[in-house]
């Protein structure tokens, strides 16, 4: 085991995949050379070679869409968008083709290929490096969209996705990239992906999250006098049904907590699986607390937008009232 | 200080005249010739079938390809079999060069995806314009790295080079030298939108130079000339020498797709001097100067395609569509939602009797 931050073991994984199998190459804006504005990607061209670990043009669309050419002939590519704000030049090839050939094809032409972004706010970024548009890519059948919490599943996820026969939308919660360190073990291992993880269990309240505010419910509830079953979702395309439902029939009430906007988020499409297979056990209304229905303000006013524990506590309190 | 950026000129690329005599003395073999003939005899009789049954209501929209069969064939013959071709989705010929059968090409435009299953390393039909050529970067960019020794054939139109992704993907294939040859087919009509609306570039050859890549005009109803062109640049490709981009100028002698009516937008004067230009009577002439061809012949292959053409469209009436595919393949896996929408339709199906 080593200890590690979730930058750390995205890297490690990428490491141990392109060491393990010589068809996975790595490559994007500065993810070469430098090992990405993030780190992320370090390393991996002075053990892989500039074939295999390399910068790209500045071109989102020639990224994702040589990609595609790479997973038709033989290759696993991993791409890094510098950021997911940055994305929608690519969303053309990710859109209609990504998510689209195994299908067009009839199973001929899979795309085994992971599309690699941060995402979400925090850190104090300029305009377009902040979204969370989970929506986007949820939205598209085809496709298949993961954000790890942990180190842990960062590592098992992320090769998970590189396994992985159908293209991976993964998405890394930059703001807690190194915000704290956990066990990882040395040896290969995978995290399913489509399984959420039960964080903690607990009777009275199902609270849904994922990425960097898995913590943040986390920090919440810890000095509520509740009990409170946490679900981190991992997996935001396909959702785990299995795992909401079961909980939600159990606690009665359920609290979905994401950052991106509310009107047609993620948390619409939980709350309407919710109603669809736990309404008879519902004690109050699916609720959510999300980001508001706006553009993402730039730093001064970016603590109005971000999720803090105190909120998700006040919005708590507000589900058990009902 | 700012003045017209200098371009060196050069005249288009032609070998055979329109009455069929070659300016230079070319190297063919025969059975090349005549394959190329063939296939493109076999593209224009297909496409003037194929455009009965689409009237005939039997068939999807379609894109025509007559009056470009010489800018497909010719440059797809240059090319090996275990080469890739990635088409746009105008590139009949280049399809039943590659050995596609037609049953499988009308199965596409009679609107059932296994038509897009070819056995031969050929790429889908891309309707979106140009993202294809990104596609063709990064199989070349494998076939590199993984020392494949394949060459990818690549097409896009002339509307096409208007696209960011067109120049996404040339950038991309220079950059890392890859061994790829895009053939613009600059048919001067993007739908409605003639050539000169598209680019003031005055060539879309010259394109090349800005990515730093080698380039050729040629005339793209000049079957040899497409040929010599594209089996040179294969060749550079297949040695390491990196991407060529040639410009095939051509002209689309019917409608964009079967949607669609030119008479409202060009001229039947603009229509008839190409037909004088027509590829395949241009080559019919050299081959019958060779005395590869003769008239006789020529009836006779009219004949054996017309029947061919007529067989394999009977296969695709009676090819059957699974219901359970359109659920089947969009994962490797079906995801449980995907299960449960399969299950409640079903049921549907079953308690209506469907």
């Amino acid at each position: 085991m080593a200890v590690m931050n979730i930058l750390e073991a995205i890297n490690k994984t990428l490491h141990e995949q392109m060491k393990n199998d010589e068809t996975v190459v790595s490559f994007g804006e500065d993810a070469g050379f430098e090992g990405g504005v993030f780190r992320a990607t370090t390393g991996l061209q002075e053990a892989f070679g500039v074939e295999r670990a390399f910068d790209s043009p500045l071109a989102e669309s020639s990224i994702v869409g040589s990609a595609v050419g790479m997973a038709i002939n033989g290759l696993r590519p991993i791409t890094e968008l510098q950021f997911s704000g940055f994305m929608f030049p690519a969303f053309n090839q990710i859109a209609t083709h990504v998510a689209r050939y195994r299908n067009r094809t009839r199973g001929l032409m899979p795309l085994p290929m992971v599309i690699r972004m941060p995402y979400g706010g925090g850190i104090r970024a300029l305009e377009h490096h902040s979204e969370s548009l989970e929506t986007m890519f949820a939205s598209i059948p085809g496709l298949k969209l993961v954000i790890p919490s942990t180190p842990y599943d960062a590592k098992g996820l992320l090769t998970a996705a590189i396994k992985d026969n159908d293209p991976v939308i993964f998405m890394e919660p930059k703001r807690i990239y190194r915000a704290f360190k956990q066990e990882v073990p040395e040896e290969e291992y995978t995290v399913e992906i489509g399984k959420a993880r039960v964080v903690q269990e607990g009777d009275d309240i199902t609270i849904i999250a994922w990425g960097a505010l898995v913590r943040e419910v986390e920090k919440a509830v810890a000095d509520m006098d509740i009990s409170a079953e946490i679900i981190d979702l991992r997996t935001i395309s396909p959702i785990d049904y299995e795992t909401i439902t079961e909980s939600v029939q159990k606690t009665g009430r359920v609290l979905i907590v994401h950052e991106a906007v509310k009107s047609f988020g993620p948390g619409a499409e939980l709350i309407s699986v919710i109603n669809e297979k736990a309404f008879l056990y519902l004690e109050a209304p699916p609720t959510r607390l999300t980001g508001f229905d706006i553009t993402i303000p730039l730093p001064k006013g970016e603590n109005h937008f971000i999720i803090t524990s105190q909120r998700i506590k006040n919005k708590i309190e507000e589900v058990m009232r009902f | 200080m700012i003045q017209e950026m200098k371009l060196q000129k050069s005249k288009m690329f032609q070998v055979l005249s329109t009455t069929g005599k070659t300016k230079v003395d070319i190297d063919i073999p025969d059975e090349t010739l005549l394959k190329m003939y063939e296939m493109m005899k076999l593209t224009r009789v297909a496409d003037i079938k194929a455009l009965q049954f689409q009237r005939q209501g039997r068939m999807l929209t379609y894109a025509p390809s007559q009056g470009q069969e010489a800018s497909q064939v010719g440059s797809i013959a240059a090319t090996l079999e275990n080469d890739w071709m990635v088409q746009a989705f105008r590139e009949m010929g280049a399809l039943l060069y590659k050995g596609v059968s037609l049953k499988q090409i009308f199965l596409y435009w009679y609107g059932n995806e296994d038509g897009s299953k070819y056995e031969q390393n050929i790429t889908p039909v891309s309707v979106p314009i140009a993202s294809q050529l990104n596609h063709a970067a990064g199989i070349a960019y494998a076939s590199k790295i993984l020392k494949k020794d394949q060459v990818v054939m690549a097409y896009v139109g002339d509307g096409g080079t208007s696209h960011g992704e067109f120049h996404e993907a040339m950038n991309f294939a220079q950059v890392f030298e890859v061994p790829m040859v895009t053939i613009i087919q600059n048919n001067h009509w993007a739908i409605s939108t003639p050539r000169v609306h598209q680019t003031k570039a005055e060539t879309l050859a010259q394109k090349a130079v800005a990515y730093g890549m080698k380039g050729i005009q040629v005339d793209g109803n000049d079957v040899l000339a497409m040929y010599l062109a594209s089996k040179e640049a294969v060749e550079r490709a297949r040695k390491g020498e990196g991407p060529t981009l040639i410009e095939a100028v051509t002209y689309r002698l019917g409608s964009h797709t079967t949607a669609d009516d030119p008479t409202i937008y060009r001229s039947n004067e603009e229509v008839e001097e190409w037909k004088k230009k027509d590829p395949i009577l241009r080559f019919e002439k050299f081959l019958i100067s060779k005395k590869l061809l003769s008239k006789k012949k020529i009836a006779e292959y009219e004949e054996q395609y017309t029947k061919y053409v007529t067989e394999e469209f009977k296969k695709v009436e009676e090819s059957t569509y699974n219901m359970e595919d359109i659920f089947l393949y969009n994962y490797e896996e079906m995801t449980p939602q995907l299960k449960e929408q399969m299950e409640e339709y079903k049921k549907y199906l079953e308690s209506e009797g469907l």
